[in-house]
């Protein structure tokens, strides 16, 4: 027997009354690179519903990517499965678009003729005009107008990534993956685009998965948080709800006194229980946690575990 | 300020080069001048003894002012046929440029699939490996008695070992730049379910273009040097041949002019290439 479902009973489930799946749902994933002994993640069970934003944070090491990867279907998990809408991820589809950390445009084409690249595949029997008006309605979705026919190297890092967002939105996927798009941007930058990107999500209902390292970028963005303990043997420990309303922007978050519980609960994990759940000690199927609406989930954690579970 | 500096440069070459032939002028003069320091009775000797002195400066190194008529009278008439052993300069480049062409093209047909087929699996790159370890260190001109004794015509040959020695520059430097197309720009191409041959066309050729043309540069650099040995070998057609002919003729000024031709014609043959890698370079 398995757990399948993490806690969260999606709102379908309620309404047909009968077990169903969320739009994406992970299995009992693990993935142990050889060589290696212990698997770096295992017992990874989360799910995302359609239209909702998802982050995932966890220290460096945990498998964040390699799970993103697995998502994509660039990677094969060792164990597990993972499912979306009904159907088995079993390598990379147009289904599901995905944002690089490190950008990837082509640098010989403009930016035209990259996101045209993409556009193509999709639809490739697409008049050039379809699929110009198609490059340019994504261009002008992320404010990039007049930089359409300079060259990614022309670009500044924030515009690229722009490029990057554009790119994968072009292609109508069903799901979003990014993977920290905005690390190596600076603030200000990186708060221009967090706010495109909250806009461009909203309008378009897009299922979003993201990587992020930064508390906040994951409080403004996300519907549900999941928290990652260390590696290896790291586990999805908790699954936080952002219980802030959905219109939130950066500039009067903070004043949400929602955000500061968020927050610490947040800061508290990462700096102490991530570590305290690693190697395997994080429940396998996760705690869904309302920080602040709850009563103290944290009682119910075990503290200090003493023994490998094995 | 940077053309104040190509300036300098360019009247510092050209000082150089006035320098050189100043240099000439006076080395091939004194030649000359020391028929004068003898006597009529010692020049009479001489030239009984069968060593006339004048004499002596029209068979000796030629002068900058002989030189600069024989390159004139050259280039005046690059295109006439008198026969096998007296064509003009234009013809023999022709035939010595064909040669690379045909041989260099050939190599490029061969090397860059193949180098494609290498750099995108490890398997055919290590079965492969040794016979590229071992083929690539032979000098070309060492294929040549087997090429003549199987191909049996001197100027397919000749093609021949264009051929071989233009082929590993070529296909090492594509094998390395398929392998190293950046794994982000691949990771694109397979979320977007981009077919192998668009994501070869598309994706990894203008990504190892320029390591590629990298090869074609350094491969024609080595075809332009090796024809010249080969046609020297082969004979008949050629600027190698020509070469090879003048010196048996004992006409250094000729020799010297084909010697600046092959020098000019390599020249323009690389500056060709540079601009081909220009086009396809791209700045990440």
């Amino acid at each position: 027997m398995r757990l399948v479902h993490p806690r969260d009973d999606g709102p379908q489930r309620e309404e047909q009354g009968k077990l169903e799946r969320p739009y994406l749902q992970v299995e009992s994933l693990a993935k142990t690179y050889p060589g290696a002994g212990d698997p770096v993640f295992e017992q990874v069970n989360f799910g995302i519903e359609r239209g909702e934003f998802v982050c995932i944070i966890g220290h460096s090491g945990c498998g964040k990517t390699t799970i993103l990867n697995v998502l994509a279907g660039l990677e094969h998990a060792s164990e597990g499965n993972v499912f979306m809408d009904g159907r088995e991820v079993a390598g990379p589809s147009l289904e599901r678009g995905v944002v690089f950390q490190g950008h990837a445009l082509m640098p010989w084409l403009s930016v035209r003729r990259n996101i045209a690249f993409a556009v193509r595949s999709k639809w490739p029997a697409w008049p050039a005009a379809r699929v110009d008006e198609q490059v340019r309605r994504y261009v002008q979705m992320v404010g990039l107008d007049q930089a359409i026919d300079r060259k990614p190297c022309e670009l500044s890092g924030g515009m690229k990534q722009r490029v990057g967002i554009a790119r994968a939105f072009a292609i109508q996927p069903k799901m979003l993956l990014l993977d920290e798009p905005f690390g190596a941007l600076d603030a200000l930058t990186r708060g221009t685009i967090q706010d495109e990107l909250l806009r461009i999500c909203a309008d378009t209902h897009q299922t979003v998965f993201m990587i992020t390292h930064d508390v906040d970028e994951a409080i403004l963005l996300a519907d549900k948080i999941l928290l990652m303990s260390n590696g290896p043997r790291a586990r999805i420990a908790e699954i936080v709800v952002n219980t802030m309303p959905r219109n939130r922007s950066r500039s009067t978050m903070h004043h949400d006194p929602q955000y500061y519980r968020i927050r610490n609960h947040l800061v508290d994990f990462l700096v102490t229980r991530a570590r305290d759940l690693s190697e395997g000690r994080a429940p396998a199927s996760p705690e869904v946690v309302r920080p602040g609406l709850d009563d103290e989930p944290r009682s119910q954690a075990p503290v200090a575990p003493v023994q490998r579970i094995a | 300020m940077r053309q104040a500096v190509t300036l300098k440069a360019a009247l510092l070459s050209a000082l150089i080069f006035l320098t050189l032939l100043g240099a000439w002028q006076l080395a091939t003069r004194q030649a000359g001048s020391a028929a004068q320091a003898l006597t009529p009775e010692q020049q009479e000797y001489m030239k009984l003894m069968g060593k006339d002195p004048g004499a002596q400066k029209a068979s000796g190194f030629p002068t900058p002012a002989q030189m600069g008529s024989t390159v004139a009278r050259h280039l005046s008439q690059p295109f006439y046929d008198n026969g096998p052993n007296d064509k003009g300069i234009g013809v023999q480049l022709g035939f010595s440029l064909l040669r690379v062409g045909l041989g260099f093209a050939i190599a490029a047909m061969v090397a860059i699939p193949l180098g494609f087929l290498i750099g995108m699996s490890p398997l055919v790159h290590k079965a492969l490996d040794p016979f590229i370890q071992v083929l690539k260190p032979i000098s070309p001109l060492a294929w040549m008695p087997l090429a003549l004794y199987t191909i049996k015509d001197s100027s397919i040959s000749g093609i021949f070992v264009i051929f071989i020695c233009s082929i590993w520059p070529m296909l090492i430097n594509t094998a390395f730049g398929v392998a190293s197309v950046r794994r982000d720009w691949l990771a694109v191409a397979r979320t977007l379910e981009v077919s192998p041959m668009r994501k070869a066309l598309q994706v990894i050729l203008p990504a190892a273009a320029p390591t590629i043309l990298t090869g074609m540069r350094i491969s024609m650099g080595i075809a332009w040097l090796v024809i010249v040995a080969a046609e020297m070998l082969v004979g008949g057609t050629g600027i190698g041949y020509f070469v090879w002919n003048e010196w048996n003729n004992l006409s250094l000024t000729n020799v010297i002019f084909a010697i600046l031709v092959i020098g000019v014609v390599g020249m323009l043959l690389d500056l060709m290439f540079a601009r081909l890698q220009r086009m396809v370079t791209y700045v990440e």
